[in-house]
């Protein structure tokens, strides 16, 4: 559309590296709800990024302000280098993107469906379409039902479909919205793995889920959102060791052990039944299992449980990790 | 449980060479302006979706069936040995010439599926355009394709021109088989009276089709832009054909005479003066002013409200 406001010099510190940005993004819905309020997200390139939050958290109405199909009501969104959604056109092209779920035209096939979705796009050759519909097909591993009338696929396979259009010629950013959805287990495995796979050919991915195992398995990157707002953001493992780890001793014997790990300097101890947890301290762990050890405690168990993404996230909001209201 | 050391993996995959990643360039393969012949790549791909569905084939097939009963009917009273006698109007004048000569078959078909037919077939197919696509949630991946919001309604509006093109032919080339089959063909009398060939007759029929056709572009563009209001495409649907029939209402009452002349059916059945000797212009001419006047009206507020629009669904 508007290609001259492209050229326009970026406002400070080389953000070019950053994939998206976006500024006090903002979107108010007609009926007065504030869908997205202030949002400062940054992607750096070559990431795999997680966004996560409760459903109506405003992932889905972030993800379609990045993509130009949602006007925002203040703030700015640099996708690639370029304003969103004025420069769709420029953009667009280098993104594939799975929102909301696949949607299909049920009575064409899976591979038609493809060739209409590269059709509409005008940097898209012609030539090669059908070749790279194959090749997009076989990658999720629909080729033996690329035939098919789309109607009759399962979910997981109209999500693999969804995720062969985003795959249809090379991206520079993938914006993945829930693709592990009505997947089975071994089908979210195989996404995983697609992800990682295109994560190490350098294609920025930008994944919501509302799934913390899966943010925490694929991503390096994770920005938290609750209730419309950005909570956190920053690599997954920052975020995850702003929480320290609770040692946890296993034992039968726990008033004892509780007494010794006390002595021997460890924090905030709690025992509960045959657990017994603490603040881990400064200095080799194993000298603690000595002491618990030649003190009589009989230990079962010794370990540091780390922080899980669900503990930081419930030590970010301050809730549980349910639907907002 | 959480990953072994997620701060290493973390920093470890983040420090991938940004070489390529500056602002993006235009795209690979393509000029500033993509070719416009991948335009009609869309168009191409648009044609085939609407044609290869169901709903199109199903009122393509109800639009043949039509001159089929009317050729059955007129050859079934005109065998009883009674000549139907309603004359009066564009249409039904025809009727009557139907058994001397089987071409008038394809006028007496497009005057009985003008009024309602056709426009039905084409208030289907322009409100569900967008808003069809929207249910489906197709729209969105169209758009993030990124197919443009301007270039995808222009394809959608010559797509349903097409529809319309493609329809009023069905129901033309029907009505053409229907009357060769069961009438005599050969030279025919105008409505001026005089004697024109059989040659000069389907001419003149297919000039006909296509004034017809270009009858229903102005309902297009209104079906068009009420299918940019809603998400839900049977809504459209019916809305456009709900405006339709208060509108042929409205085109009757004597008493809103003053605003007939801007109704869009209001010259639709000027396409019968083709068949004068001289051709009588003057009704098709602003039959033709006024399709157009409606296809700029509504294309624009349709452009105006589908490039602003907030795609939710």
């Amino acid at each position: 559309m508007d290609e001259a406001s492209a050229a326009e010099p970026d406002s400070a510190r080389g953000t070019g590296d950053d994939v998206i940005r976006t500024r006090a993004l903002t979107k108010r819905y007609r009926g007065g709800q504030l869908a997205v309020d202030g949002l400062d997200l940054t992607v750096p390139a070559g990431s795999v990024f997680g966004f996560l939050g409760p459903n109506g958290s405003g992932k889905t109405t972030t993800i379609r302000m990045l993509v130009g199909l949602i006007e925002p009501t203040s703030g700015t969104a640099r996708v690639l280098g370029r304003p969103m959604p004025r420069s769709t056109r420029a953009v667009l092209p280098h993104v594939g993107a799975l929102i909301e779920g696949p949607a299909l035209y049920g009575f064409l096939s899976g591979r038609d469906n493809l060739l209409r979705l590269d059709a509409a796009d005008p940097t898209a050759d012609p030539r090669t379409r059908r070749t790279r519909a194959a090749a997009a097909l076989d990658r999720v591993g629909l080729t033996a039902a690329a035939g098919k009338k789309a109607k009759a696929y399962s979910l997981g396979m109209k999500q693999r479909l969804g995720l062969a259009a985003a795959l249809l010629r090379p991206r520079r950013l993938l914006v993945l919205d829930e693709p592990t959805n009505g997947l089975d287990p071994q089908g979210m495995r195989e996404i995983r793995t697609l992800v990682r796979e295109l994560a190490g050919d350098g294609t920025t991915v930008f994944l919501s889920s509302h799934l913390l195992d899966e943010i925490e398995q694929v991503c390096t990157h994770v920005a938290v959102m609750a209730r419309g707002r950005l909570v956190t953001q920053g690599p997954v493992g920052t975020l995850a060791a702003g929480l320290r780890g609770r040692l946890v001793v296993t034992t039968p014997d726990a008033a004892d052990a509780a007494r010794v790990l006390k002595e021997q300097g460890v924090g905030d101890v709690a025992a509960d039944g045959d657990r017994v947890t603490g603040d881990p301290p400064d200095r080799d762990l194993a000298e603690l299992n000595t002491a618990l050890v030649t003190a009589g405690v009989r230990v079962r168990g010794f370990g540091v449980e780390r922080a899980s993404l669900e503990d930081a996230f419930m030590a970010l909001t301050g809730e549980g990790f349910d639907v907002a209201g | 449980m959480s990953r072994a050391d997620p701060e290493t993996e973390g920093t470890a995959r983040t420090a991938r060479p940004a070489a390529d990643t500056g602002p993006v360039t235009e795209p690979a393969g393509a000029g500033r302006a993509p070719s416009p012949l991948r335009t009609l790549g869309l168009l191409r791909s648009e044609l085939s979706t609407t044609f290869r569905r169901w709903r199109t084939l199903a009122l393509l097939a109800v639009l043949a069936a039509v001159p089929v009963l009317v050729g059955i009917a007129v050859r079934i009273q005109t065998g009883d040995g009674q000549q139907s006698g309603r004359g009066g109007g564009g249409g039904p004048a025809f009727l009557t010439q139907v058994t001397h000569n089987g071409l008038f078959l394809v006028f007496t078909a497009l005057a009985a599926t003008l009024p309602f037919f056709l426009p039905l077939a084409v208030g289907v197919v322009a409100g569900d355009a967008v808003a069809g696509e929207a249910n489906a949630g197709t729209l969105r991946y169209l758009l993030v394709a990124p197919a443009g919001r301007t270039r995808l309604l222009v394809v959608k509006y010559a797509t349903t021109t097409a529809f319309c093109l493609v329809a009023t032919l069905v129901v033309a080339l029907s009505a053409l088989a229907v009357g060769a089959l069961l009438f005599p063909l050969g030279d025919l009398m105008t409505i001026s009276g005089t004697r024109i060939t059989f040659a000069d007759g389907l001419g003149r029929a297919l000039l006909i089709a296509l004034a017809v056709a270009v009858s229903l572009t102005g309902l297009a563009a209104l079906g068009l832009f009420v299918s940019t209001l809603t998400n839900s495409g049977v809504a459209a649907m019916a809305t456009t054909v709900g405006l339709l029939i208060t509108v042929q209402i409205t085109d009757q009452l004597p008493q809103l005479h003053a605003i007939q002349p801007y109704l869009f059916p209001h010259y639709w059945l000027s396409f019968a003066d083709l068949m004068r000797d001289p051709v009588y212009w003057d009704d098709l001419v602003k039959n033709l002013q006024l399709q157009a006047l409606y296809a700029a009206v509504f294309g624009s507020a349709a452009w105006a409200r589908f490039t602003t629009k907030d795609v939710t669904a």
